[in-house]
């Protein structure tokens, strides 16, 4: 039954299909190629929800090697929620992608740009279905090669050390996490990480296992961005095509916390409630700091960017901070806050970034300044941006309303106030920095000498539009992103919190 | 009681059909009329059930487990979408005749954001939860931003930044956390006559509570978060009429009333010693806006500065927490709104007639201007508070009030306040009726806008002089009839106090 391969297929699909985008060479049917694979990868994971929500979690046994000896694929709800998002930006991605790559990119390097994208993809959906530690290391590979190279697309020589750059990081980081997995595996002999969960709490109070969750944290908080490891970010969204950017703001960290969380509340946390650590503070502690600084100083630096790009990858930054705040609390509410926000994040990152790609087509600019009267002569494109500025801002009605209200819920549940009010006053920043542009394109009068600017083509407005609108759509009806995440950090959270 | 929606719908689809007929003013504000008539008839109907104690309701969509998108129809609400409701009528027809006159530019997006913000404070009349009405504020704030900053230059902008910065960081850097917080000690965000939160807290975290609500609602602009109405008079002044006089203003005192009545409950706050401050903050705001306004010589200011201290008049009349001050506080939401619309529909009267916006210049114009000096003159009663305007009425409601639980400061302060506001209305009228006319030339100096004042101008167009005669007529109505908003009043404190 091809039914039952399909958590195999989900990641096999994009990984043969990328080498096919070179064979074809061209860009336009190198384009409709990955638009088809981005629209299958789309309907499995839609399917693979389906199979989930009606008869439970899956277990795939790649080559029908039992685990924990053979690679486990494992889709469980929250999975197939990543997945759905995943390769629904994906998709939506490639679908805007084809005007936009083509004025960024030389045409004979578009069908290699493809393939990058197929494969960072591949790489993304697979560390979100693997079952095994090492396998999803192999992935975090996949999907990391793939994106310095789409980095290193970018204009100018800016681009290439940004991608540089990430490299450097993004290479400490992954060589962190393998560190830590091996030295679970020496301490386990296991790699499936249910195996590792079961096995953990009986060598919770070795040195080893301290060092792994060490280098585990570090190497998966580089990858996330996380405040004060998030250096290589903002560089990177920055110099990076358009496309890129909003393929990676909404994906790539999102992946990075899904991981995070399935590795630390899923497998590790059994064994810290069996561990007695040392020191004043506790890890939990450290992480609510560093995602409170991330909160603010994120946001702090984001106001003070010329360049739009720049400032809203900053705000990832900050954003990031928030969705590690709900996670660090550990709680059903605090959990399922923190991954609401990757959900509705992802929209509204996708929504900005996309909007910004077609200002930096029409106008060849991404500085704040030369946007001036763009309201006027881009009236859809900055529609949207307002939109996605005020999800980000979190005014009622939208996604990004939806996730504050669960993290303030989470912190007062806590009895952190103080976290409540910190909350409230960092998304004033979000105004500072978003009505910053708004002033911008509607009050400033676009200058004299400016070239008459048009809207942006139909095939970016309409997933732009699409994706706009599906941040109102979110904030009205929360079914398929809160009630998912509820029951997501429900099932994780498990047995009940320590 | 799908009703409900549709009366919310009625002026968003009508904002959409002026949008597609921007082309043609005529039939725009035709569409704008009859939107308007639209909502009004469908308002009205719900009176009587509401009076026979029903309460309509409708959920709309479970946003969040145990937060809805809900409407509910309670008295208070019923009289603000009444009076919000009747003025957009009136409103509109002097929006014509003053958008015409000026001739204004965006007169669509301006009809249109109108339009959107009337939908909105319809939904804060009728939210049936905290929740909706917090959703319907932020609304109400951002569809009114496109109007404040109309006219799209350096000054509007810098106005707009005070007015956006100010409501929004209140209203999430505080009133957010505020219903967050009550959320998570009662469980619940229903409006429920007597409060929610009687035995969930207590001592000094009723006070930090009642904080967070207060200057959390920034639109109720007790001072020191006033400033944002002042800097909301660069609009046209049809917005400052209708919106910063009556729906965005009365949204916030109105969700005032409505979260010491039907979340906190009076009760618990008056047995708390720690809620007690809002009296004396109130009643300060009332005094020093009153002091200020006395200085003011823009006419549009003037009246802005006393909206604020009339805000504070309905806060002042709450935070007495009797019954029978909270029903003098609803009375005044009514009061005030027909008499302060009637003093800015004449101060546009006058800027549009002959172009003047400040009081020094008015010497004599009421002989040019009868109709609207006149109307000008109730209005200015009605906010002392002189028979027969309504104002006389709220204040008396309130002043007894505060007599029967022996709240002598709130008198001192009515009493004082009173002086007060006759101090900075009357000279206006004496000059207008009285003083002759100076000679021209001698009132340029700092009258910006449209250059200088020229003397040969007659009575404002035509819809101006209708719109202002119907809401002086309605003040002076309101003193003879009051049945209508007094028992909606009294049905707010569940009886006859």
């Amino acid at each position: 039954m091809i039914a039952d391969q399909l958590p195999a297929l989900q990641v096999a699909l994009p990984l043969i299909a990328a080498p096919f985008c070179v064979f074809l060479r061209r860009p336009l049917p190198a384009w409709g190629w990955a638009m088809a694979v981005t629209m299958a990868c789309l309907g499995m994971a839609i399917s693979l929800l389906l199979a989930v929500l009606h008869g439970g979690p899956i277990s795939y046994h790649v080559g029908d090697w039992d685990p924990p000896w053979g690679i486990e694929l494992r889709v469980d709800m929250l999975t197939a929620f990543v997945l759905v998002l995943v390769s629904g930006i994906g998709a939506l991605v490639m679908a805007y992608a084809r005007e936009s790559v083509r004025a960024e990119i030389p045409s004979e390097r578009h069908a290699l740009f493809y393939a990058m994208y197929l494969l960072c993809l591949t790489g993304l959906l697979g560390m979100t279905i693997t079952g095994d530690a090492f396998n999803l290391f192999v992935f975090l590979e996949i999907s990391s090669l793939s994106t310095y190279a789409m980095v290193g697309l970018g204009k100018g020589r800016q681009a290439l050390l940004a991608a540089y750059n990430y490299l450097i990081l993004g290479t400490v980081g992954a060589t962190f996490y393998v560190l830590g997995v091996g030295l679970l595996y020496m301490i386990t002999g296991t790699l499936n990480m249910a195996d590792l969960a079961e096995r953990l709490p009986a060598v919770a109070n070795t040195r080893t296992f301290v060092a792994a969750a060490g280098f585990l944290a570090v190497g998966l908080s580089l990858k996330l961005a996380l405040f004060p490891l998030h250096k290589w970010l903002p560089p990177a969204y920055a110099h990076a095509p358009s496309v890129v950017t909003a393929f990676l703001a909404s994906t790539a960290t999102k992946v990075s916390l899904y991981v995070l969380i399935r590795i630390f509340v899923e497998v590790l946390a059994p064994a810290f409630r069996a561990a007695h650590l040392p020191g004043p503070l506790s890890e939990g502690d450290v992480v609510t700091i560093l995602a409170l600084v991330a909160m603010f100083s994120g946001s702090f630096v984001a106001i003070f960017q010329a360049d739009a790009k720049r400032m809203l990858a900053y705000s990832s930054v900050a954003q990031i901070g928030y969705m590690v705040l709900g996670v660090s609390m550990l709680t059903v509410t605090g959990l399922s806050a923190g991954l609401v926000h990757m959900f509705n994040h992802a929209i509204i990152k996708a929504t900005l970034f996309l909007a910004v790609g077609c200002v930096f087509l029409r106008i060849g600019s991404v500085q704040v300044k030369d946007m001036a009267g763009l309201g006027k002569r881009m009236p859809l494109t900055m529609a949207a941006f307002v939109l996605g500025g005020l999800s980000l801002i979190g005014i009622p009605g939208t996604g990004g309303f939806v996730s504050k209200w669960q993290l303030v819920m989470g912190a007062f549940e806590k009895g952190w106030w103080w976290a409540a009010l910190l909350i409230g006053l960092s998304s004033l920043l979000a105004v500072v920095y978003v009505w910053k542009v708004v002033e911008v394109a509607y009050f400033k009068p676009a200058p004299k000498d400016a070239p008459p600017v048009k809207e942006a083509p139909i095939s970016m407005l309409v997933p732009l539009a699409l994706i706009a609108l599906c941040n109102l759509f979110f904030g009205l009806q929360t079914d398929w992103s809160l009630g998912v995440a509820r029951a997501a950090a429900a099932s994780l959270l498990g047995g009940g919190t320590p | 009681m799908i009703d409900l929606l549709r009366i919310i719908l009625t002026p968003l689809i009508g904002a959409i059909l002026i949008a597609a007929t921007g082309r043609s003013p005529n039939v725009r504000e035709t569409v704008t009329l009859l939107t308007a008539l639209a909502t009004f008839l469908q308002v009205a109907p719900l009176t009587p059930e509401v009076l026979a104690g029903a309460r309509p309701a409708l959920e709309i969509l479970p946003v969040m487990p145990g937060v809805p998108l809900a409407l509910q129809v309670e008295p208070l609400g019923m009289m603000f979408a009444l009076i919000a409701s009747f003025l957009w009528i009136v409103a509109s027809v002097y929006s014509i005749g003053y958008m015409r006159g000026n001739k204004e530019h965006h007169q669509t997006r301006f009809y249109v954001c109108f339009s959107l913000a009337i939908a909105f404070t319809l939904g804060i009349a009728f939210a049936g939860n905290l929740f909706t009405l917090f959703l319907f504020y932020e609304a109400l704030t951002l569809s009114t931003y496109p109007l404040v900053t109309h006219k799209g230059d350096e000054a509007s902008m810098k106005a707009g930044r005070v007015y956006l910065g100010i409501l929004l960081s209140t209203s999430i850097g505080l009133l957010l956390i505020g219903i967050l917080w009550t959320y998570s000690i009662t469980g619940s965000l229903d409006f429920v006559p007597g409060g929610i939160m009687a035995g969930k807290i207590e001592g000094p975290m009723v006070g930090l509570l009642l904080f967070l609500y207060m200057y959390g609602i920034g639109k109720a602009a007790m001072m020191p978060i006033h400033r944002w109405l002042p800097a909301a008079m660069v609009a046209p002044t049809p917005v400052s009429a209708l919106l910063h006089a009556v729906a965005v203003v009365k949204a916030g005192v109105f969700t005032v009333v409505k979260v010491i009545v039907y979340v906190f409950g009076i009760d618990l706050l008056a047995n708390t010693s720690s809620a007690q401050w809002l009296l004396y903050v109130s009643g300060a705001t009332v005094i020093i806006a009153s002091l200020v306004a006395l200085q003011q010589d823009n006419l549009k200011r003037r009246l802005a500065y006393s909206t604020i201290s009339q805000l504070s008049y309905v806060i002042l009349a709450a935070a007495i927490l009797t019954p029978i001050s909270v029903v003098g506080a609803a009375l005044h939401i009514a009061a005030h709104a027909f008499g302060k619309i009637t003093l800015f529909f004449a101060a546009g009267s006058i800027y549009t007639a002959a172009h003047k916006t400040n009081v020094s210049q008015l010497d004599g114009i009421g002989r040019r201007m009868p109709w609207t000096m006149a109307a000008f003159t109730i209005g200015s009663l009605s906010m002392i508070g002189v028979p027969p305007t309504a104002g006389f009425l709220s204040k008396w409601y309130m002043l007894s009030g505060a007599m029967s639980s022996e709240a002598w400061f709130a008198v001192g302060v009515l009493i004082l306040s009173t002086l007060l506001n006759a101090g900075y209305f009357l000279p206006i009228v004496y000059a207008a009726f009285l003083k002759p006319e100076k000679p021209l030339g001698d009132d340029h100096g700092d009258n910006h806008g449209h250059g200088h004042g020229s003397h040969g101008h007659g009575e404002a167009p035509l819809p101006i002089v209708i719109a202002l005669c119907v809401t002086a007529l309605g003040t002076v109505a309101l003193f003879f009839l009051p049945g209508l908003p007094l028992e909606l009043a009294q049905d707010l404190v569940g009886g006859t106090p």
